[in-house]
């Protein structure tokens, strides 16, 4: 994971509440076992006309011009901005191997499903929460400038002469930065897991 | 004076971490063919091991064909990259020593079904599994929910996950319902009630009166569901229905077991506890229910009509987008609609309960001409076993239904079970995202009861 600390491209705005994990990679995908690319499935059902299918090279299939990631600028987006409950549904974390695979650094919504939400850290994609006013803000400068500018560091959004600011956990916001891995971190402490395990063990022997 | 939540909680933290993170200990972990792979391919890549080999148990479930018979040959599915997950799956669990039910157990089915028919599910755990619908055995006092891959692959390397105290919800289900209203109405009226997002960041605990008269089969329908409400964690407190389903279903000597079930009984909240939210719902005044649009919270009564649109309502675009996708207009009577498929599985509804509420409707009846597939998909090896000795797989098969083998089926259709673009499905499982059955597909989502009346008049039945 690289390291980095700002966000700036392109943004598009999906419009729409509660866009769900199997609306940003469907099913099919699912089947594979690797952790990498995603990219060209993401919102599959929405960016093809035809049907999903692992094995057929995404050259060959029908786009659908309509849809805002399949038109220039978008197709280069960094950043998305949509409703709420992004990311609701299925844990899969394909879904944020999708964003993060096509080049989405941001998603900006009023609000996240909750298992998403933490699948995002773990992949440097950061999930920005706003209330409806700031979330309306952006939306307004997006739909003029199609660019946007964050800063990581400063916890804001620039936008021309304002900066709008978000609030995000700095210790998950650090993961996303260093790109440090969660395991290597709690096995530092593994002698109080090792201590907590046998005394529960010993306790609740049923447990085992 | 503390809720259920957190006494399990408090109970589990091995660490606190600092600004609200925590360290917490893991008791079970089920594991299935599709998030799994990535996480055995992270700890071989550290080369660790999984930390307690007695804590996980494998069962393939999404991508299992569900017409196999017996010594089912993991060749013959002829989905290459279903077999290939199957197979990993496999392989992983040898190559690490994990106890696995595989596809020819007879205890092989949707992890969800199989962990509590168990006793792998039991309460004050922590239980985790990369699937949303984990939540479901919170019906036993249990914190369970779902985790993503990275997660999973941190449970196996450490048996612990890092993660943040939510917030205490609960939710007061209050009377007696209609005879034709189940746990999957009311569970749909909740969600309908406040929204896909109305549990985030939450824990909900549900309890009244009517929870405590459930079966554990039908408190189970109403955790799986906490997670279409945005809660990732569903509880219900312990009581003697729990203590009854659990008496032949764990293993233990007399003291041991006496010194459980004492912990046990301590498993529900105090009586003063501090919840930072709180609603009551009277069920007696749900209806059967029947969701019309491409999200769970997209529900209405049976008896009523598709919504009308609204230009100025912040929902019109996700709600024309909803419309348009369904193949629905505005105002339409629910009960005009003509179905062609009907789905009975899922982890949401495939347990014996649900199948012999199934039966009763059909009995002696015969499927509408307008319906061109109707499956019947039993959560587990065991369920199938139980509906057969009791005869149910030939009244099913009599009326028309399709009796299959375990696994999550029509659900998602990672199998070849799938709709076509265009079908109308009455499903009793628990998503009606768009295409999340099979590309273009229609999903209705009701209870057993009424998918079965769907069956039988090929549309929501009038009174
Ligand atoms: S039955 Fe459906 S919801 Fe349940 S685990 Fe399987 S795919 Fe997921």
């Amino acid at each position: 994971m690289s390291e980095f600390k700002n966000i700036s491209g392109i943004a598009c705005i999906l419009d729409i509440d509660n866009i769900d994990t199997d609306q940003i990679i469907p099913t099919e995908y699912l089947k594979s076992i690797k952790k990498f690319g995603f990219g060209e499935f993401l919102f599959d059902g929405w960016r093809y006309h035809d049907i999903a299918n692992i094995n057929t090279p995404t050259s060959s299939r029908s786009l659908n011009q309509d849809f805002i990631l399949n038109q220039a600028p978008f197709n280069e987006s960094k950043i998305i901005i949509t409703g709420k409950n992004f990311g609701c549904g299925s844990s899969r974390e394909h879904a944020v191997w999708a964003l993060r695979d096509f080049g989405i650094e941001t998603v900006i919504a009023e609000s996240f499903g909750d298992i998403f939400y933490n699948n995002c850290f773990k992949n440097g994609v950061l999930p920005i929460v706003l209330n409806q006013d700031k979330l309306l803000m952006v939306k307004d400068h997006v739909s003029n400038e199609s660019k946007l500018h964050i800063s990581l560091v400063d916890k804001n959004i620039v936008i021309k002469n304002e900066r709008i600011a978000f609030e995000v956990d700095s210790g998950m916001l650090d993961m996303i930065i260093t790109g440090q891995d969660e395991v290597d971190i709690t096995l530092s402490i593994s002698d109080k897991i090792k201590s907590y395990e046998s005394n529960r063990l010993k306790h609740k022997p049923w447990l085992n | 004076m503390k809720t259920l939540y957190d006494k399990l909680w408090d109970d589990h933290v091995v660490e606190d971490l600092g600004s609200g993170d925590h360290l917490v200990y893991i008791d079970r972990h089920f594991l299935h063919e599709v998030t799994s792979p990535q996480a055995f391919d992270g700890i071989s890549k550290k080369n660790l091991k999984p930390w307690r080999l007695a804590a996980n148990i494998a069962i393939p479930d999404h991508n299992v064909p569900t017409a196999r018979g017996q010594n089912f040959e993991l060749e013959s599915i002829e989905d290459e990259v279903s077999k290939i997950q199957i197979i990993e799956l496999d392989r992983n669990c040898n190559k690490f020593d994990i106890p696995q039910f595989d596809i020819n157990s007879e205890k092989q089915g949707i992890v969800h079904v199989v962990g509590p028919e168990n006793g792998f599910t039991l309460p004050g755990m922590t239980i985790v599994c990369g699937d949303s619908h984990t939540s479901t055995h919170g019906a036993f006092a249990a914190l369970s929910m779902g985790i993503g891959t990275s997660e999973v692959e941190h449970v196996l390397a450490t048996q612990c996950l890092r993660i943040k105290k939510l917030k205490n919800f609960r939710i007061n289900l209050l009377g007696c319902p209609r005879d034709d209203v189940t746990s999957k109405d009311v569970i749909l009226y909740v969600i309908r009630s406040i929204g896909t997002d109305g549990g985030t960041g939450h824990a909900i605990e549900f309890s009244g009166d009517y929870i405590s008269s459930l079966s554990m089969e039908s408190r189970m329908t109403i955790c799986n569901m906490s997670i279409e409400a945005g809660a990732k964690v569903g509880l219900i407190a312990f009581d003697k229905i729990t203590e009854s389903y659990l008496s032949d279903k764990v293993q233990l000597d007399k003291s041991e077991y006496d010194n459980a079930l004492e912990y046990w009984k301590s498993l529900s909240s105090d009586s003063n506890a501090k919840f930072d939210k709180e609603i009551d719902i009277d069920v007696s005044k749900i209806k059967p229910q029947v969701s019309w649009g491409t999200s769970p919270e997209m529900t209405s009564d049976y008896d009523s009509c598709v919504p009308e649109l609204d230009q100025n309502s912040d929902k019109y675009s996700t709600y024309k987008k909803a419309i348009e996708y369904m193949g629905l207009k505005e105002r339409e009577k629910l009960s005009d609609l003509t179905f062609n498929k009907v789905f009975v599985g899922s982890c949401t509804n495939s347990r014996i309960e649900d199948l012999r509420s199934v039966a009763a409707e059909i009995k002696d009846k015969r499927i509408s001409e307008s319906i061109e597939e109707a499956l019947i998909v039993p959560g587990s090896g065991q369920v199938k076993l139980q509906a057969e000795k009791e005869g149910l797989d030939k009244i099913f098969i009599e009326a028309g239904f399709s009796w299959r083998d375990p696994g999550c089926s029509m659900c998602l259709g990672m199998n070849e079970d799938k709709l076509s673009p265009g079908d109308r499905c009455a499903s009793t499982s628990n998503r009606n995202f768009e295409g999340r059955q099979g590309h273009m597909g229609r999903t209705h989502l009701v209870s057993p009861m009424m998918a079965a009346r769907i069956a039988i008049h090929g549309g929501i039945p009038h009174e």
